[in-house]
């Protein structure tokens, strides 16, 4: 197992460079001049020679690739050309808000996906089976954005306490509140704001996980020592449980994998009908600035933790089957 | 086959939603009860027809006082053709890379392999966004990202199909005959991928108009006066609370358009591939 993480890390180092490479081109390739759009239309010449100098634009491509990526390692992003603080400050200070809303995305999709495979699988052709099949299929062709905007006008107008817009408190610091002070204020007011965007995020993953879980388990079900673990007399609950989900789950954890670069796209889009904080709409309102080391930032930084989160999968992925560090 | 498709239920359908679609898009101008264009702002955010017995519009108003349904009806058209000729081009470059590195194999093939798994390891909404940031926003640099990010999955699907042909004996014996790469491998191999890659397509137009929805939405797709689902959205989300029907109806415009490639895709898998079906 050591063996394999650290060669499943070490291939990381290429996809990494290869990212960060494709991200800096992808910006720099740019029509669009951002110091002519800073400066406006009355600038001189000198002003323009200096500022080019400042944000190092009259340097060749590849030296300037190699000291954006030099200074990317040391944590350092550039400045805002718009904003002149921080870039790093700036992807810090939404990154948490974005890591949140994709964690209880994927907590949400998991515990009513699975449940609903199960089910659909066990109750197989029976109506419960026919219409979390309709749900999964409508699911996944929903647009998680426009399934965002439906839940705002038809859930949060017509209740109360469902804020419309932004972010409470985090609910990991509600739940440390609730521990701490026994008082449930903070995590109720985290968890209101976030129950939307997640659901809207989530939905299209779960569509996918009830889909997978339940063909899945109809497979295992129809193995051999699903057979033998009946005929030596065990319980039903057991052999769907203990015998069958357990096998019938490892295609759902790579898909979860998978999916999750899907999500974190959808995130983006999500994040700005919610006007979540996080650092998809940071990267939204850098596009329309064209304020390119934001964008460069928060692309890199979603890339490498969707590269990050598909490592975890793997790994854990070798870890419930051995079969596969042997490869 | 034919047969087939009439009686995959879910197929049937899909298709039929589709068929239904294009030639919704084709006869567009004929269809819009209202000049989608005419503006009247002293009808602007009227209701759907059906909740307002005194409306002409079935499907209520805009910001302008445009008519919603002669808007979805002519939007069906950008968003299909965005994501037609995205899905083609993907399908085009996809098939072609992913042919070539799966025939010649070697360093070729690792080193488009590599490119199409690093082009993956960007989120793909996001990566477009990024694209079109880069190109600057419009229905043709949209159709570009969208092609892009698309390119790789039919680039793997084609690659996994030609390697295990290529050593079937027919191949071979096309070989010892002495008949160019180029006939072999278009003639003879990509003939026999025919299936799954359909099946990749279908479902991919899927996912493209997702993207273009999305990328319309954030304004980076088509500009007006190009009417397109994604932009409505945006528009409607402005007067959420006065007028929910802006939001309501072209979203469903692109659920239904979404569910019928993806039953479509489904149907095709299954007859494609009966094992599957057995599940």
């Amino acid at each position: 197992m050591f063996k394999f993480t650290v060669r499943r890390m070490l291939q990381l180092v290429p996809v990494i460079v290869g990212i960060s490479i494709l991200v800096f081109l992808l910006v720099h390739l740019a029509p669009g001049d951002p110091i002519r759009l800073l400066l406006g239309e009355e600038a001189t010449p000198e002003d323009y020679e200096r500022l080019q100098r400042i944000y190092g634009f009259d340097r060749p491509l590849y030296v300037q690739y190699f000291s954006w990526a030099g200074n990317a390692i040391r944590g350092d992003f550039g400045v805002s050309i718009r904003q002149g603080v921080p870039v790093t400050a700036l992807i810090y200070s939404r990154l948490p808000a974005t890591m949140e809303l994709a964690f209880f995305s994927v907590l949400f999709a998991v515990t009513f996906g699975v449940p609903l495979g199960v089910l659909a699988a066990i109750k197989r052709g029976s109506p419960i089976d026919l219409s979390s099949m309709v749900l999964a299929l409508l699911g996944v062709s929903m647009p998680g954005f426009w399934l965002g905007l439906v839940l705002l006008t038809y859930v949060a107008l017509n209740v109360g306490w469902l804020p419309m817009f932004g972010r409470g408190g985090s609910v990991f610091y509600g739940i440390g509140q609730l521990f701490t002070t026994f008082s449930t204020e903070a995590l109720f007011d985290g968890f209101r704001y976030i129950l939307l965007p997640a659901l809207s995020i989530g939905t299209a993953m779960m569509a996918i996980i009830t889909r997978l879980t339940r063909s899945s388990l109809l497979e295992i079900m129809g193995k051999d020592y699903i057979r033998t673990a009946r005929a030596k007399g065990l319980g039903e609950r057991v052999v769907v449980f203990k015998h069958g989900l357990r096998n019938a789950l490892l295609p759902v954890v790579t898909i979860v994998g998978i999916q999750f670069g899907v999500m974190l796209g959808g995130a983006v889009i999500t994040e700005t009908v919610f006007a979540w904080p996080g650092v998809g709409r940071l990267i939204v309102n850098a596009i329309s600035q064209r304020d390119f080391p934001i964008i460069q930032a928060g692309v890199l930084m979603l890339a490498v933790i969707f590269t990050l989160v598909n490592l975890i999968v793997d790994l854990s992925y070798a870890l419930l089957n051995p079969r596969i560090r042997y490869d | 086959m034919l047969k087939q498709l009439v009686k995959n239920k879910g197929a049937l359908i899909g298709l039929v939603l589709i068929i239904i679609l294009i030639l919704v898009a084709i006869f567009a101008e004929f269809l819009v009860p209202h000049d989608p264009y005419d503006m009247d702002i002293w009808i602007s955010y009227e209701a759907p027809g059906w909740f307002a017995e005194d409306s002409r519009y079935i499907l209520g108003t805009d910001d302008m006082g445009r008519c919603v349904l002669s808007r979805i009806i002519m939007g069906s058209r950008v968003s299909l053709m965005v994501a037609g000729m995205a899905t083609f081009a993907a399908l085009f470059f996809g098939v072609g890379l992913g042919a070539i590195g799966g025939y010649m194999g070697g360093k070729m093939d690792a080193l488009i392999m590599r490119f199409m798994d690093l082009i993956l390891s960007i989120p793909a909404i996001l990566l477009a966004i990024a694209i079109v940031a880069t190109l600057g926003p419009g229905v043709v640099n949209a159709m570009i990202a969208i092609a892009i990010v698309r390119i790789p999955q039919m680039a793997r699907v084609t690659r996994s199909m030609v390697l295990g042909i290529k050593e079937e004996d027919y191949i071979q014996a096309g070989k010892a005959l002495g008949f160019s790469h180029f006939r072999i491998l278009f003639k003879h191999i990509l003939m026999n991928c025919f299936a799954p890659i359909i099946v990749v397509a279908t479902l991919g137009m899927g996912t493209a108009i997702v993207v273009e929805a999305s990328l319309s939405f954030l304004g980076l797709g088509a500009q007006p006066p190009i009417i397109s689902w994604g932009r409505m959205l945006a528009m409607g989300r402005e007067a959420i609370r006065s007028a929910p029907h802006l939001t309501l109806y072209p979203g469903l415009a692109i659920v239904f358009t979404v569910l019928g490639f993806n039953l479509l895709g489904d149907g095709l898998r299954d007859i494609f591939d009966p094992q599957l079906k057995q599940r």
